[in-house]
């Protein structure tokens, strides 16, 4: 049973990983325009400024 | 993007070239300006536009957003550069209007969505490890593994409790401080019981703890509060959207001739504006300079046209259709027709009886029960056991089991799901609780101009007009911007045209010209020498000394009877309400067979027929789009828009159809009819469910499992009844 000293704190640390990564994703406007962003990737022209 | 629309493209596969500059005069200032483009929807057309844009010197950057179908340019600040921009985009086959940067700004910054978004990210984190801990401790952790399992979910819910309980923490405080109840006061009182009993539980080293349902009621519940907004904020753009299609600009006169547009609350009393041909009034004053006609159809329903001159007075919202006018502007912040249709408007909404929504009445039978149930099964085992250790644990398990978690979804997910697909076909849901009310009509009221008709008219005695002298009526419409002149000129496709010469037009008056050595003359009765006065409208030829008359007919909308016998056929009462004249009002309701028809209203006669109609019981839906019609709206039980209805209007109805077919009002009904089913199933549901798990909990068998199973077994159930709603043909 030891071994939950270690894998608890594992899992909550994978899990805060992606609470960041999601909060990361709503600062930075990534759902502003998801329907522009798929179609997006077919230009072939590269998109260097995604803010704005 | 579906393929069909792809194939129709036709501007995105050429891309544009060749222009690189504007031609317009060069400034160092940078500004921001966002046009509308509703046809773009592929990959090609953001290339298109964005490197087209980009190509020009004077831009400096162009961004496409495809969700919304708009661009945002920052552009080298330019007296009149959006038309040059309007006008290019236009030119590569992307039909582009403009939006007032003021307007949208005050829903770009989204705080409370945002807000409420993190908290329901920390929640749902939270309840899965949480979750994931407890399915441990279920499947037979003891001892010190489960006390381990207990502090660490403790560790993680307490915090996690109280930031993403906070919306309802303070709901329910401000409802308690005035001596009410709402659904918060029962959610709040579980949480802290459920995170307080959970705590002292796992001190003691105690079996059950209940951390795992008190996050995920958290979850589920800011679910339901976060679908509830996002309804209302998508609603509240697009009608954003709508108003800032209407730039409020004016052009004003200089003391040296030249001519600027300002902002119209730039507009002082005493300026000189200058109306163009073809556009609104933009404020209430005299006329200084020119003649012309005007259509007063968006203010009072009137069709006729009115002839004004110098010295006229006129009002704000009326659409100049012939000449040039100068007008001095004057009632600024005074008595003008708008702001007494502002007065009614308001006066409107305070006589409008607060209406009470589902989930506010199911709201105030529950709250208390929960409560008395909870207390009562408190004190119960207390007494009886003395055990008040066990005492609490069970008015906790209470309180949890019987939370209003489907309760509090049952409502935003059938009112997301319905405003979807309202949306997809065209209609614009304002305020949630407005389709519940929708669902309740028994008597519909339309106006008759602008809303039944198209507000263009129709020549209707061409087949009794000689054809030679329609052909000079054609010639002498031609090229004309007048609404009757335009009419004349489609009745008369099959003609000729008459050769004539000396063609004139004279503001206000009408069009003179010579044929075969005669005078000829198209116009008004008095210009042309008749002293006829007509019921409908009429314009007059005038051939040497034979006057013919030519009377126009407000048309139709071409679904208008499909959409009026649908609604007959399913029951409703149905009344026209104009502002018109009595004999187009009759013709209208004969041809559409509205068995009840009031003509020649005033906006305030409008406001007594509708409560007339609402104390004999009744609840109307009235559907309008003039100025006139807009306290009409307000002081129905529930009321619609087309689009294409003035600001005042749109902003007292309820719904907007933004696709200007009225059939949409029998579908709307339809749709509010099963939505309104769909939430008391909903209700039902949840209300089963309770019935099954509150006397379990009340005998003191239930445990955590159970109440993670019964929370989430209920809160899916109902969401899926919901979303049926939106697949449902």
């Amino acid at each position: 049973m030891n071994v939950l000293v270690y894998l608890i704190p594992v899992s909550l640390g994978l899990g805060l990983l992606g609470l960041v990564a999601f909060f990361w994703t709503v600062k930075s406007n990534q759902y502003d325009d998801p329907e522009g962003h798929a179609n997006r990737i077919l230009s072939d022209r590269f998109d260097d400024e995604p803010d704005e | 993007m579906s393929d069909t629309s792809l194939a129709v493209c036709p501007a995105c596969v050429a891309m544009p070239k060749g222009e690189t500059a504007l031609g317009v005069a060069r400034s160092d200032s940078l500004r921001r300006v966002e046009l509308s483009l509703p046809t773009i929807h592929c990959a090609a057309c953001i290339s298109g536009v964005e490197s087209g844009l980009g190509n020009l010197e004077e831009v400096k950057g162009a961004r496409v957003n495809l969700t919304q179908k708009r661009v945002a340019i920052t552009v080298e600040d330019i007296p009149g550069i959006e038309h040059r921009l309007i006008e290019l985009l236009t030119n590569w086959g992307y039909p582009a209007r403009e939006l007032d940067s003021a307007v949208l700004e005050k829903t770009r910054n989204d705080q409370h969505g945002r807000d409420l978004l993190a908290r329901l990210a920390v929640a749902g984190f939270a309840a899965m490890n949480v979750m994931l801990l407890s399915v441990s401790v279920w499947s037979g952790a003891t001892d010190a593994t489960r006390d381990l399992m207990h502090w660490v979910s403790a560790a993680i819910a307490l915090p996690t409790v109280a930031f993403a309980g906070m919306p309802f923490f303070k709901n329910a405080w401000s409802a308690l401080r005035v001596g009410r109840l709402n659904m918060d006061v029962p959610i709040s009182l579980a949480l802290i019981l459920a995170s307080g009993v959970s705590l002292l539980e796992t001190m003691e080293g105690g079996e059950h703890a209940y951390f795992d349902a008190a996050l995920s009621l958290t979850f589920f519940l800011l679910i339901g509060r976060y679908l509830d907004y996002r309804t209302r904020i998508a609603a509240r753009s697009a009608a954003v959207e709508l108003a800032a299609l209407e730039v409020h600009r004016a052009t004003r006169v200089l003391p040296d001739g030249s001519h600027e547009t300002v902002p119209m609350d730039a507009v002082r009393e005493g300026d000189l504006i200058a109306v163009a041909a073809g556009s609104r009034v933009p404020v209430d004053g005299t006329v200084v300079d020119g003649r012309s006609e005007l259509d007063p159809s968006m203010l009072t329903g009137e069709t006729m046209p009115e002839a004004v001159g110098e010295g006229a007075h006129v009002i704000a919202g009326m659409m100049n259709l012939t000449g040039p006018l100068v007008i001095r502007a004057e009632g600024i912040g005074e008595e003008t027709l708008l702001t007494q249709i502002t007065r009614l408007v308001e006066a409107a909404e305070v006589s409008k009886n607060k209406y009470t929504s589902l989930a506010e009445k199911a709201a105030k039978i529950y709250a208390p029960l929960v409560h008395i149930l909870a207390a009562a099964a408190f004190l119960f085992w207390g007494f009886w056991s003395s055990d008040w250790r066990l005492a609490i644990n069970i008015a906790a398990a209470v309180l949890i089991i019987t939370c209003p978690c489907a309760l509090g979804l049952a409502v935003p997910a059938v009112l997301t799901a319905a405003s979807g697909r309202l949306f997809r076909n065209g209609v614009l849901l304002k305020e949630g609780v407005a389709l519940e009310r929708l669902a309740e009509v028994d008597t519909i009221v339309f106006d008759k101009t602008g809303t039944l008709t198209t507000g263009h008219p129709r020549l209707t005695n061409a087949d009794q007009v000689d054809p030679d002298d329609l052909a000079i009526a054609k010639a002498l419409a031609m090229g004309s911007a007048h609404p009757l002149s335009k009419a004349i000129v489609a009745a008369s496709a099959g003609i000729g045209v008459a050769t004539i010469t000396d063609h004139s037009e004279e503001p206000g008056m009408g069009s003179r010209a010579m044929w075969n050595g005669q005078d000829v003359k198209l116009g008004r009765a008095a210009w042309v020498g008749t002293d006829d006065t007509p019921t409908q409208t009429t314009a007059w030829l005038k051939i040497g000394d034979r006057v013919i008359a030519l009377t126009f007919e407000d048309d139709l909308r071409p679904e208008a009877a499909a959409a009026i016998r649908s609604l007959h056929g399913a029951g409703y009462q149905l009344q026209l309400l104009s502002g018109d004249a009595e004999a187009p009002v009759r013709h209208a309701a004969d041809a559409l067979d509205i068995p009840v028809w009031h003509a020649a209203k005033t906006p305030a006669e409008k406001v007594a027929i509708l409560d007339a109609l609402k104390a004999d019981g009744h609840k109307v839906l009235m559907v309008g789009d003039g100025l006139n019609d807009a306290a009409a709206l307000a002081s129905a039980h529930v009321s619609m828009s087309p689009s294409t209805a003035v600001d005042a209007s749109r902003t007292s109805a309820d719904l907007i159809l933004v696709s200007n077919d009225l059939r949409e009002v029998a579908d709307s009904l339809r749709l509010a009819k099963a939505s309104k089913r769909r939430i008391l199933e909903n209700f039902s549901i949840a209300a089963t469910y309770n019935l099954i798990a509150v006397p379990i909990a009340l005998l003191g068998f239930a445990t955590p499992l159970m109440a993670a199973l019964a929370m989430s077994g209920s809160s899916i159930m109902v969401s899926l009844n919901a979303m049926r709603l939106g697949r449902q043909k």
